[in-house]
């Protein structure tokens, strides 16, 4: 055999493992939304058929956006996911930055001090954070999220940021040093701009985790109008089984900001596992 | 210079947010939590009793019974994801580095959707798609004869664990996929050309060349594959309940810990046992990556390129 036909052959397989595995991974979320889309009838006659101008349906979307507070708890979902980066990132930048710039007694310590949180999870400790939180009155409250994931995403993100800080030039910092900067300065101004890609990085990889987050949420704030978008879903679905309208639509509305989220950020996402950033 | 180097707060202006909250938030709670483990509650107070806990946890016989059946379930959870996810990941990398490979780019972000949503979502969603009720599984085995095959799996003790392993595997093959396609696009070409020009390509190459190059990195997925299953909960919370059903056949040890916490039903929730339950855990997590650390990654050559 000829290797040139050889080659063809292998690439056909290549494309059809892949294919066949994207549609494994594509065909449940698609199943899914079509049949949001569907009266309830068809949603059981034709599972498999797409919405069409007989079966087009809305009833499972109003039910939802009727009985579930959808907005609050996305709006609840945002300020968690949003405070916590912002934290996640101000808080690991600065650590990093002494980590990487100057040299003191103690600085590999503290380094491996804050390692330790990558490997060990955080949720092994939930009992005495509850009880941390009831204590403090910070029990259903959003700010009882925002710190959980504060900490949980803060021990990467200084690892991260700090391989990326010893990049920068020390010429250019002490530069900035002549010319008086305090370093405070030095960093706002000058090693925060240049780091801005291993920040969207960490962003992105904390992001998803966060929001999809069930545990704490469940725990720390199960209140109404302190719930996420993931614990309402959860607790919605789990209250509207036998109406299958609103369950699909339900699991829509959860899967769209997501979805929309990795369009997004899909590009951030992959260039920042493939650059090697958490190996 | 003869001034005294001055004491530099910025250095612990820089430091101190981040180490203050993860040591408030993270490192004490996950000692107090090693701590309330020996203690009780008698009468509403707390009264120190040693490992008293630990050995109801294991020597009386309906916690141990529990416990056990937690932890052998949790070992099938995470045996599953070493014989499934990570070979398919390992599999699905090394077709996309192919240099040629057209569209890879739109098979990677496709692969990896599933990664992005929220347990919630995968649990109710394969919950839907597996049910006898819907019958789309029923239906889609029914198109291609094989319809005798379909059980409602996850009511079934025997297939429950196994059928949500295989869920969460599917959800999270893109972990694997994208660090093994990272590992080996940094394999540099003078390598694969070297091997080539001795008439190694293919198969042969992925098996002599590729393979001992990523081993580091299927070491790292593995350590992170068994911390995050030890740790899991959320999809057999979303799918199952916190019971865990049908008998507790698809309890691990993530569930076991909330249910003992929180209570359920009839059952008080116990904060005691609930520590307890949580060292257990953090010791086998330790153990995990103690074993990693001193075992298998200070034995792996690294190849520097």
């Amino acid at each position: 055999m000829n290797a040139a036909r050889q080659n063809r052959f292998n690439t056909f397989a290549a494309h059809g493992a892949l294919i066949l595995y994207t549609l494994i991974a594509l065909f449940p979320v698609f199943i899914i939304v079509i049949n949001s889309f569907k009266d309830r009838r068809s949603i059981f006659r034709e599972p498999l058929a797409l919405p069409n101008a007989e079966s087009f349906s809305m009833i499972g979307y109003e039910t939802v956006l009727k009985q579930g507070d959808f907005f609050l708890y996305f709006q609840n979902s945002m300020i968690v996911t949003v405070g916590s980066l912002f934290f996640i990132l101000l808080f690991g930048a600065m650590a990093a930055f002494a980590l990487a710039e100057y040299r003191f007694k103690g600085n590999t310590l503290m380094g491996l001090y804050l390692a330790l949180g990558i490997m060990i999870p955080i949720r092994i400790g939930t009992v005495a954070i509850l009880e941390m939180m009831v204590q403090t009155g910070l029990v259903n409250t959003l700010w009882a999220l925002i710190l959980v994931y504060t900490a949980q995403g803060s021990p990467l993100a200084v690892f991260i940021l700090s391989e990326f800080m010893r990049q920068v030039s020390d010429d250019l910092k002490n530069a900035g040093r002549i010319d008086g900067l305090s370093e405070y300065r030095i960093f706002f101004r000058l090693v925060l701009p240049l780091v801005r890609p291993a920040m969207a990085t960490v962003a992105v990889f904390n992001m998803i985790p966060i929001w999809n987050d069930l545990w704490f949420p469940l725990i720390l704030a199960p209140a109404e109008e302190v719930k996420t978008l993931t614990l309402g879903s959860q607790v919605f679905i789990g209250q509207f089984v036998t109406d299958w309208n609103a369950v699909l639509s339900a699991l829509s509305l959860a899967i769209l900001p997501v979805l929309a989220l990795y369009v997004i950020f899909s590009r951030q996402l992959i260039r920042g596992i493939t650059s090697g950033a958490v190996k | 210079m003869a001034e005294k180097p001055r004491f530099r707060w910025h250095i612990v202006v820089f430091l101190a947010p981040a180490v203050l909250v993860y040591t408030a938030v993270m490192i004490y709670p996950l000692f107090n939590t090693l701590r309330l483990s020996l203690f009780t509650e008698v009468d509403q107070s707390r009264v120190y009793v040693g490992l008293q806990n630990f050995r109801t946890l294991f020597g009386d016989a309906v916690w141990s019974t529990q416990f056990w059946n937690a932890l052998g379930n949790n070992f099938w959870f995470f045996i599953i994801h070493m014989l499934v996810q990570n070979p398919i990941g390992i599999a699905l990398a090394a077709i996309l580095s192919h240099p040629k490979l057209r569209f890879a780019a739109f098979y990677r972000s496709a692969i990896f959707i599933p990664t992005i949503l929220s347990f919630v979502i995968v649990g109710f969603a394969w919950k839907l798609i597996l049910s006898p009720i819907w019958g789309i599984a029923p239906g889609m085995l029914d198109a291609v004869g094989l319809k005798s095959l379909y059980a409602p799996w996850l009511g079934k003790e025997e297939y429950a664990l196994t059928t949500l392993s295989l869920v969460s595997v599917w959800q999270f093959v893109g972990i694997p996929m994208m660090l093994i396609y990272a590992a080996l696009l940094s394999i540099p070409d003078e390598i694969l050309e070297a091997a080539e020009v001795e008439g190694i390509t293919g198969l042969s190459a992925f098996w002599k060349i590729k393979l001992p190059l990523i081993l580091p990195s299927i070491g790292i997925i593995s350590i992170l594959t068994f911390v995050a299953n030890f740790n899991a909960f959320d999809l057999i919370y979303a799918a199952q309940g916190a019971l865990a059903g049908p008998d507790f056949s698809t309890d691990i040890l993530g569930t076991f810990m909330y249910r003992t916490f929180f209570g359920f039903q009839l059952q008080l929730g116990d904060p005691h046992m609930g520590s307890t339950i949580a060292s257990a855990m953090f010791a086998i997590i330790l153990v995990g990556v103690c074993l990693y650390l001193f075992g298998i990654q200070s034995r792996m050559r690294r190849y520097q390129f």
